[in-house]
């Protein structure tokens, strides 16, 4: 079967302008879920062990006069959440919610999981965040421009582009909470999928080699595509395979973790195959158009 | 069939196998012990439980003490650790503000953070209630025992505390001297004598025990600047344990997946890249036991998404066998020009995944960092099996002459 991924372009990127769209509504609308790491505050998660009522945990955190979220978590749902912002007083507040929770269910210390993130740190951990951000991505510019041609490694970075947009849609959407673990999915995400396109314009430079100017642009991208599908789509499976596995199987921290690992995993096999080559192709025809039309 | 091979390639399959037993359960030879993996590979604090906690201390930016301030209060932290029976805890200076303090694996972070918040103010007060000297006058303070083996606390003053605590004990002869702790009474010693030589003796506790607490309490007195917790990270060790045991649990079922997916995919030579897995996960263990890189939950995530990336190269390179094998190569012809056409796209494609993680290796904070290092560990890893063992396998078992193309995936 032959895919012709560049007379058909048009469909798939409308696919993911619709899907980045969606996740800039939501984010505009509901806003994003800003995680402890960068915002400052508390989470307190404690494994209560056996089936509670929600309220009565509501009730505890209200008693201590701090506006909480307060929600159930872990797989049997016999684990709690309690997100705090950061306030005045708030590790004694903190002490006295542990304690009372003790108290009414018994528990014994090695049950809480708490982070507690003051705001000036978290300033330092959103710069300390876009500064990787910013140096990988320079890095790998570098490293696409010294690989490729100009126009491949437009292509390539538009790709990429795609990628951590469809990962921002995905974490609106889902309200998954944006923090240093997101960013170390985005960072894993844009080195793999440049891995991926790297793969499928490797292919179309030996083809490019192999059967010169015979063949037009749209040709080549399709027939080198469809030479490395098969390569593409397994190896994001067996990633996929792992990764979903650390995702169902996971404890809460670590879901938040796979589940935009998973969503880029995706987007970057799906980039690579339907939007970094087509561009290629229309880039190149335009350019030859135009050095053609100058020539007249 | 080339005997001399299939003794080679026999002898690579049995050392996997042994090599992996040792790793699953340990062995013992006489006095040389190694132990399993998962008991040899240090955990994160995320993993075993623990605390993790940033500490900044209040003082002026251009403060010329600064340093030496900070340097004693981290020996006045660790001094607390030390009484608490935490000699596993890091205490270090991060920036030149702040105070990092990782203490794995204990039961109750709680109780061990207030511990080390305690301002600590201790103060010698006389019956009238005036403070006769700090903790800033005492030079040491030790255990031991006096008077038919009671146990006592020996102290020794700075010049200047000795002074003032000789005026004192010659006004208070018969009285007690009250040693406060933040202004909590830890002891109340009836002053028997003048004490003018700068040293003197805390009787009355009712065990060695108890002497040495006070001592310690005593002798890592005030913390000399004021510290404010901005970060604190808290993990039960029950939550922590499940963590691992949830994260084993997925890269075990994750790795079934993968060698089943290779196996029935790509047949004979996914059989070789299923052997490549195991040597690949095995060199991956080595490398944290040895290394002692602590593996984070994340960083354990990073080692089962490896897993999965790890077989990328050996799928380039069998793709490319197929086609070679399709265009009607002999099959000797497609392995290595296979092997040979798949080696550019695996290194690309593997160096921008290092630079990713080396990005975050070095920017990254805590268990960020340690999923940098396992993904970075994982990428080299992957590169090595894939590129020279999977080929020498291969080699050897194409000297098996199993011509059947079909085994090939063809």
């Amino acid at each position: 079967m032959k895919i012709k991924f560049v007379e058909t372009s048009k469909i798939w990127i409308t696919i993911s302008v619709v899907v980045i769209l969606l996740g800039i509504g939501f984010a505009v609308f509901r806003g994003l879920n800003i995680g402890i790491d960068f915002s400052g505050g508390s989470l307190l998660y404690a494994n209560i062990g056996k089936d509670y009522n929600v309220e009565d945990i509501r009730e505890i955190v209200a008693k201590n006069g701090i506006s909480a979220d307060v929600i159930k978590a872990g797989d049997a749902q016999q684990d709690v959440i309690i997100r705090m912002q950061d306030t005045e007083g708030l590790l004694d507040i903190q002490k006295q919610i542990i304690s009372d929770l003790q108290e009414k269910y018994n528990l014994t210390a090695d049950q809480f999981n708490i982070d507690t993130v003051g705001a000036t740190i978290g300033g330092e951990l959103v710069k300390n965040a876009l500064m990787s951000l910013a140096i990988a991505f320079i890095l790998m510019l570098a490293y696409i421009w010294f690989r490729f041609e100009l126009l491949t490694g437009a292509a390539a970075i538009v790709a990429l582009f795609h990628d951590i947009l469809v990962m921002f849609a995905a974490v609106a959407i889902l309200r998954v909470p944006i923090n240093s673990s997101f960013v170390a999915a985005l960072l894993t995400i844009v080195g793999y999928s440049i891995n991926n396109t790297i793969v499928v314009f490797d292919r179309v430079r030996e083809n490019r080699k192999r059967f010169g100017k015979k063949i037009s642009n749209s040709e080549l991208v399709n027939k080198s595509i469809n030479e490395s599908i098969a390569r593409s789509i397994n190896t994001s499976l067996t990633t996929l395979f792992t990764i979903t596995m650390v995702y169902i199987l996971g404890v809460e921290s670590v879901k938040e973790f796979a589940l935009p690992l998973i969503v880029g995993l995706i987007a970057g096999t799906y980039s690579s195959l339907f939007i970094a080559g087509p561009l290629w192709a229309w880039w190149s025809d335009l350019s030859v158009r135009e050095k053609a039309s100058a020539a007249k | 069939m080339n005997f001399k091979s299939l003794v080679k390639l026999v002898l690579i399959i049995c050392i996997i196998a042994v090599l992996s037993f040792i790793a699953l359960n340990g062995l013992e030879i006489g006095i040389y012990k190694v132990v399993p993996m998962k008991d040899g590979i240090v955990l994160g604090l995320d993993l075993q439980g623990g605390l993790y906690s940033i500490y900044e201390a209040k003082v002026e930016p251009n403060d010329p003490d600064k340093s030496s301030k900070i340097e004693s209060a981290i020996q006045v932290m660790r001094n607390r650790l030390d009484q608490a029976n935490q000699y596993e805890a890091t205490v270090a200076p991060q920036g030149d503000n702040r105070i990092r303090v990782e203490i794995p694996g204990i039961k109750d972070p709680q109780q061990l953070m207030e511990i080390l918040g305690k301002p600590a103010v201790l103060e010698f007060v006389d019956p009238e209630g005036n403070v006769v000297i700090t903790g800033q006058d005492i030079k040491s303070a030790k255990p031991g025992f006096g008077e038919k083996q009671m146990p006592v606390v020996n102290f020794e003053l700075l010049p200047e505390g000795a002074k003032k605590f000789a005026d004192a004990t010659a006004k208070n002869i018969g009285k007690a001297i009250t040693i406060t702790l933040d202004k909590e009474i830890i002891s109340s010693p009836i002053v028997e004598s003048v004490i003018s030589g700068g040293k003197g003796v805390i009787t009355g506790m009712k065990s060695i025990e108890e002497a040495r607490q006070l001592a310690n309490l005593i002798q890592s007195g005030a913390l000399p600047v004021e510290l404010e917790q901005i970060e604190i990270r808290t993990i039960g060790a029950t939550l922590g344990a499940n963590a691992l045991q949830k994260g084993i649990q997925a890269g075990i079922i994750g790795s079934i997946f993968v060698l089943l997916f290779m196996l029935v995919y790509y047949r004979l030579p996914g059989l070789v890249a299923d052997l490549a897995l195991i040597v690949y996960i095995l060199i991956t263990g080595i490398v944290l036991v040895t290394t002692k890189v602590a593996l984070t939950l994340p960083g354990l995530a990073g080692v089962i998404l490896s897993i999965g990336m790890a077989v990328d190269a050996n799928v380039i390179i069998f793709e490319r066998i197929k086609e070679e094998l399709k265009a009607g190569k002999t099959l000797r012809a497609s392995v290595d020009s296979g092997f040979h056409k798949a080696f550019g796209a695996i290194l690309d494609s593997n160096i921008t995944t290092i630079i990713a993680a080396l990005v975050l290796w070095y920017l990254g904070t805590g268990p960020i960092q340690g999923f940098a290092k396992t993904l970075f560990i994982g990428v080299l890893a992957s590169m090595f099996t894939a590129i020279f063992f999977t080929r020498y396998i291969i080699r050897l078992v194409m000297d098996l002459n199993l011509q059947n193309r079909k085994l090939y995936g063809a």
